[in-house]
């Protein structure tokens, strides 16, 4: 159902819903952009629309919100290991604003976390309490490509919000205990279709015919050994990257209990192979690069049926030495076509 | 609410056998089904955890070799019998003996690379062995360094062994040398049928599965079973993953005709 109303009709809704639910959103945080004098646009808890950054890209995706950087999984004595309790515990659930690229994203976090064998039991604890609010782009960001990546279209959320003007809101509510709320505050009830981008100004083509052993011997990834500094900040921003490192830790006031955290890992930076005994696999970067590249646009799709990359851009943003994601796979593209496919 | 996946249970240590400076076997109570290949996620609470291959299946309890290289191992080693580590598991597919049976079988193994076969050399080594016939090529770096020497003897009364060493500057009285010399020499009857198992460090395999298509076998009747970091057992962390593989759930054990392809 579609509902149009004032943003003050939406803050109040907004602050009915904060009663039962942590509502996330992109944030803009002044001052907090790693170039001096400029802003963050990251994650954060808000409780009225003005707080949402509507017209800006966050750098770090949603994920950040449910997928914490660092997550207790259980605390530990020499002798027994007791359960975290859930960051949802007390509430009935979080609301999460983000962009058509990332709902698409989610689905392919979802793909791992709950469908690769079987379900990871602190990813669903969170996520089955999950509500999901699109917010819809007018306009693609100059380093998105979701048009080709086809994820700039999506009907699966519980609600869009968008702004139209100074003082409208267009809703699309999908989830039917909402509509009570949205049906008060109401101006006017009518079918609201959120915008969508047509064309993105980035553009990729994935290549169809396309082989490991083929994309291996590809020379150009060896420009990467040097150029990448394997920080790791394409996969940290990524929506789409899953990858963990299990960590223990002692308490310094009791040294015989502690917590096993997970923590975001990195296939770009050392020591994400390594195995006891000093073995690792993928020493340069260029490899690591050529690994990450794979994955995003082959091996996720040859396991799955859907190529893991969604075209957001973060990665590009994000890339200190200037390394376009975006160009590895249209070089990717090229070398391929040039040499014939397979 | 689904069963939580990340809580390793407490197992009591029954047992623990010196094999080497560096490497014990510990004996770990554990009742449940598992299979040769499959591994475990050990851990000391503080340390960390790390994955183990079973290396020996009884009633009862399941046999863990391992090798003090890491954190986890290196703290594994304070433990006595009596005490307790906390596992999940098992993980990963195993070997399934059936795929073997009415065959020549040679099993190539390298230093700790013999825990994940030797649940299946005992079992084709045993009174009734169902394979045709059983070589066991395997090398260590000296003669100090032979995991599982009663197993050794015990094996020799049913299967052609070889034990070789890289270096023996004592007078350990075993062939120097690396186990890729005696592929050639392999004496097999139908190499349409007959089997073979690789497990070693990466360039160990490389060069036995080599050797191994020189000397005829075919490449869907060898399998491998492959080392990665694991931080999950499930398939969900990452460290594993190699193409379109995680290793953790897709291996670690191979055929070649697919193990080949999985370029790191």
């Amino acid at each position: 159902m579609g509902y149009i109303l004032s943003k003050e009709g939406l803050n109040k809704i907004l602050s009915a819903l904060s009663k039962e639910y942590m509502i996330f959103a992109p944030k803009i945080f002044e001052n907090g952009n790693k170039f001096s004098d400029l802003p963050l646009v990251r994650y954060g808890r808000v409780n009225s629309v003005d707080e949402i950054a509507f017209d800006a890209k966050s750098s770090n995706s949603f994920k950040e919100t449910f997928m914490p950087i660092s997550q207790t999984l259980f605390f530990f004595t020499e002798d027994a290991v007791k359960e975290a309790d859930s960051p949802l515990a007390g509430q009935k659930g979080a609301i999460v604003f983000l962009r058509s690229c990332d709902i698409h994203a989610l689905k392919r976090l979802d793909e791992i976390y709950l469908n690769n064998s079987e379900a990871d039991y602190y990813y669903k604890r969170v996520r089955d309490k999950i509500k999901f609010v699109l917010l819809p782009c007018k306009e693609p960001f100059a380093s998105c490509f979701c048009v080709d990546m086809q994820s700039n279209k999506t009907e699966s959320y519980d609600a869009s919000v968008e702004i139209d003007g100074e003082n409208t809101v267009c809703i699309d509510c999908k989830n039917h205990e909402w509509d009570c709320f949205f049906k008060e505050a109401a101006q006017k009830v009518l079918p609201v279709t959120p915008s969508f981008v047509v064309e993105t100004k980035t553009r990729v083509s994935v290549p169809e015919q396309l082989s490991a052993a083929q994309a291996t011997a590809l020379g150009f990834w060896a420009e990467y050994d040097g150029r990448c500094i394997n920080c790791g900040r394409c996969n940290f921003s990524c929506p789409t990257c899953t990858c963990y490192t299990m960590q223990d830790l002692f308490y310094s006031d009791n040294g015989r209990a502690g917590e096993r955290r997970r923590v975001w890992a990195s296939c770009m930076v050392d020591g994400f192979t390594d195995v006891a005994g000093g073995g690792a696999y993928r020493k340069k970067n260029g490899e690591r690069m050529r690994f990450k590249a794979l994955h995003k646009v082959l091996d996720f799709k040859q396991r799955f049926g859907y190529t893991m990359c969604v075209g957001c851009g973060r990665c590009d943003d994000i890339c200190p030495e200037y390394i376009s994601f975006s160009t590895i796979i249209n070089r990717l593209s090229g070398e391929v076509t040039q040499n014939g496919g397979e | 609410m689904e069963e939580n996946n990340y809580l390793p249970f407490r197992s009591e240590v029954i047992d623990i056998i010196r094999h080497t400076k560096l490497e014990y076997t510990f004996k770990m109570a554990y009742n449940g089904a598992v299979l040769p290949g499959q591994f475990f996620e050990v851990s000391i609470p503080g340390f960390g955890e790390a994955p183990i291959s079973v290396s020996g299946i009884d009633s009862g309890s399941v046999d863990l070799t391992i090798r003090r290289v890491g954190n986890v191992t290196g703290e594994l080693f304070t433990r006595r019998p009596g005490g307790a580590l906390f596992m999940r598991g098992p993980y990963g597919n195993g070997f399934a003996v059936g795929d073997y049976a009415g065959r020549e079988l040679v099993v190539i193994a390298g230093g700790t690379g013999v825990s994940p076969v030797r649940g299946v050399i005992t079992h084709f080594a045993s009174q009734n062995s169902d394979a045709k016939k059983l070589t066991v090529i395997a090398g260590f770096k000296t003669p100090e360094d032979i995991l599982f020497r009663k197993d050794f003897e015990a094996w020799k009364k049913r299967a052609a062994v070889i034990l070789t060493v890289d270096k023996d500057e004592g007078n350990g009285g075993y062939p120097v040398g690396l186990v890729t010399e005696y592929i050639p020499k392999l004496d097999i009857q139908d190499l349409n049928t007959a089997a073979a198992i690789v497990v070693g460090p990466p360039p160990m395999m490389r060069f036995s599965t080599k050797g191994l298509i020189e000397r005829g076998f075919k490449e869907s009747n060898i399998w491998i079973s492959q080392e990665r970091r694991m931080c999950c057992g499930i398939g969900k962390c990452g460290h594993c993953k190699v193409n379109e593989v995680y290793i953790c759930l897709d291996g670690p054990v191979f055929n070649f005709s697919r193990g080949r392809h999985l370029i790191d």
